[in-house]
């Protein structure tokens, strides 16, 4: 299956920092990938140049390639909201914007000039449907978000992601600032939009990745020591440093 | 209990006093306001004085008391300076915030600052010697002394509050909610307006209260740019407003006068919107703390 997502020597700095030394890496369609490894290894910085959110960052370079469907998203003139709009993100931190839970939804189909009133609230009710949180807001959609939990606003920028019908979905540590109950519904949710989306999630919880992902890449200093199969990263890591990473004997 | 310090006891007290001072001078100039202000009105009449559209209060045998001219161009004057001021304001504290690179800002800011420390005499005497000559030449009127004039140094003049408030505002929008925006495929600027703003509308709300505040309130600028005749407001006409109006006549109405009793009246309707306003502002805070 040829990839959605190609990376090819990647190079990435923060002024003279490098944090992303040459990375190669093809991401399939409709897979689930979790990139792992340590704090500060690079992953959130891999993450972000998927969808350019750090162009953001002013002191950043980048060098390198990344292929979206065999095309540069670096490439001079590309633009970038489109490329955002197909490349969905969602943070560590729920990130609702202070309005109601309906505005919020219908906050990305609105920037991309849909107005019609029955439209929206069609895209609405299944972007909530899908980020499994329909049957708790569906009473209350005209209320501020945050006055949901911290699970349901998660699943809330879900459904606000989903709203404008991405290919790829990008999730940095999204379950990590929930508790386990929470962030089992998202861990569910995830494998159900499998179905649909590329998925491609950081996680630290390598319990997590080996139940959810299809593949695996370990992050270690900006690079990618090993990338593959889930299950034979895991039960048969093939560098030393993977090994010790997943059996919790690394730094 | 423990027992507290002399020093303590001793400034605790001063601080105490310094608080009771300025509650003093509220106290005094709204019982002195009230009691100097309320004499003339009770003689033209409440209706006649804040609805009469005829101020003639030197006319020799039929002086007239009628402030509605200068009621109305204060409230359209402020009005004209919110609507030019604040989107000016608004935009400039939007670039500043997020988007100027740190050179500009280095440069606009303190501009900005300075603006606020002008005196407002300046703003008066550079209005009356290139805004007005500009605006009768522009408008060819016979001159050039008017309510536009007077709108224009009055939008300048609220510029520096409205963008340092709504710059600070708009900085304090986490950074979250942005990201959120841009990664939906957002621009920047649709971020900023749709997003940003209203994330920082009780500031700005704040922003818009304190420029008409300021608006309301001036004096010295407007008196040399106005051309302070007390007709009911026209964009090009001269006028006069509610502070001019006292600062014009003050300084020769006779002592004991009816014109001079009904100055101290325009000072107390002055007052109280000044009053509604800080209970507007309050209103708007508050409701930036229940949010
Ligand atoms: N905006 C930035 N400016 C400068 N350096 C940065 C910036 N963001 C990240 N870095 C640096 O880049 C490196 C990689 O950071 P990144 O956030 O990608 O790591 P991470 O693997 O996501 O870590 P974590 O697991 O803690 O989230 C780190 O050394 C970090 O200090
Ligand atoms: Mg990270």
């Amino acid at each position: 299956m040829a990839p959605i997502i190609r990376a090819e020597r990647l190079e990435l700095y923060y002024g003279t920092h490098p944090a992303l030394r040459g990375i190669t890496m093809d991401l399939p369609a409709n897979q689930i990938t979790a990139l792992i490894g340590p704090s500060g290894c690079g992953k959130s910085t891999f993450l972000r140049t998927l969808d350019r959110m750090n162009d953001l960052v002013p002191t950043v370079s980048i060098r390198g390639r990344v292929l979206y469907r065999g095309e540069d998203i670096y490439a001079p003139g590309r633009d970038v909201t489109a490329l955002r709009k197909q490349i969905g993100m969602v943070f560590q931190k729920a990130n609702p914007f202070p309005m109601s839970i309906y505005d919020n939804v219908a906050y990305g189909p609105r920037t991309h000039g849909i107005r019609d009133r029955g439209r929206l609230d069609a895209i609405v009710e299944e972007s909530l449907r899908g980020a499994a949180i329909w049957d708790e807001v569906r009473d209350r959609l005209k209320k501020s978000a945050l006055g949901l939990s911290g699970g349901q606003q998660q699943r809330l920028c879900i459904a606000r992601a989903l709203a404008v019908e991405p290919d790829v979905l990008l999730m940095d540590e999204a379950t990590s600032a929930l508790d386990p109950i929470s962030a089992a519904r998202i861990e569910e949710l995830i494998l159900e939009l499998k179905q649909r989306y590329t998925i491609i999630m950081v996680t630290h919880n390598l319990q997590q990745a080996a139940r959810v992902s299809d593949r695996t890449a370990f992050f270690l200093l900006g690079e990618v020591i090993e990338y593959g199969p889930t299950g034979q990263l895991f039960s048969m890591p093939r560098d030393k440093r993977t090994e010790e990473y997943i059996t919790g004997r690394f730094g | 209990m423990r027992r507290r310090r002399p020093v303590e006891t001793v400034m605790s007290a001063v601080f105490l006093l310094c608080g009771l001072v300025a509650v003093a001078f509220v106290l005094l100039i709204t019982v002195y306001l009230v009691l100097s202000g309320l004499p003339a009105i009770r003689q033209v009449g409440l209706r006649e004085f804040l609805f009469g559209t005829t101020w003639a209060s030197t006319h020799a045998t039929q002086p007239q008391f009628g402030i509605l001219p200068l009621i109305l161009t204060s409230i359209y004057g402020t009005a004209g300076a919110i609507v030019l001021g604040v989107p000016v304001g608004f935009f400039t504290a939007v670039y500043l915030a997020k988007a100027a690179p740190a050179p500009v800002a280095a440069v606009v800011r303190p501009a900005v600052q300075l603006l606020a420390g002008i005196p407002s005499v300046v703003y008066g005497l550079v209005g009356m010697t290139v805004l007005v000559p500009w605006v009768q030449r522009t408008f060819r009127l016979s001159a050039g002394d008017s309510l536009f004039a007077s709108i224009i140094v009055l939008a300048v003049m609220i510029l520096p509050s409205v963008i340092s408030v709504s710059e600070n505002a708009l900085r304090a929008v986490p950074k979250e909610f942005e990201e959120a925006s841009l990664a939906l495929g957002a621009t920047r600027l649709e971020t900023y307006l749709r997003v940003s703003a209203p994330a920082a509308r009780s500031g700005i709300a704040t922003a818009v209260v304190l420029g008409v505040g300021r608006a309301i309130g001036e004096a010295m600028a407007i008196l040399m740019v106005a051309g302070n005749a007390a007709n009911m407001p026209s964009l090009f006409e001269s006028v006069r407003f509610l502070t001019t109006g006292i600062a014009i006549e003050l300084n020769y109405a006779a002592v004991g006068s009816l014109q001079r009793m009904a100055l101290y009246s325009i000072g107390l309707v002055l007052f109280l919107f000044i009053l509604l306003l800080n209970a507007l502002l309050g209103l708007v805070l508050r409701e930036g703390v229940d949010r």
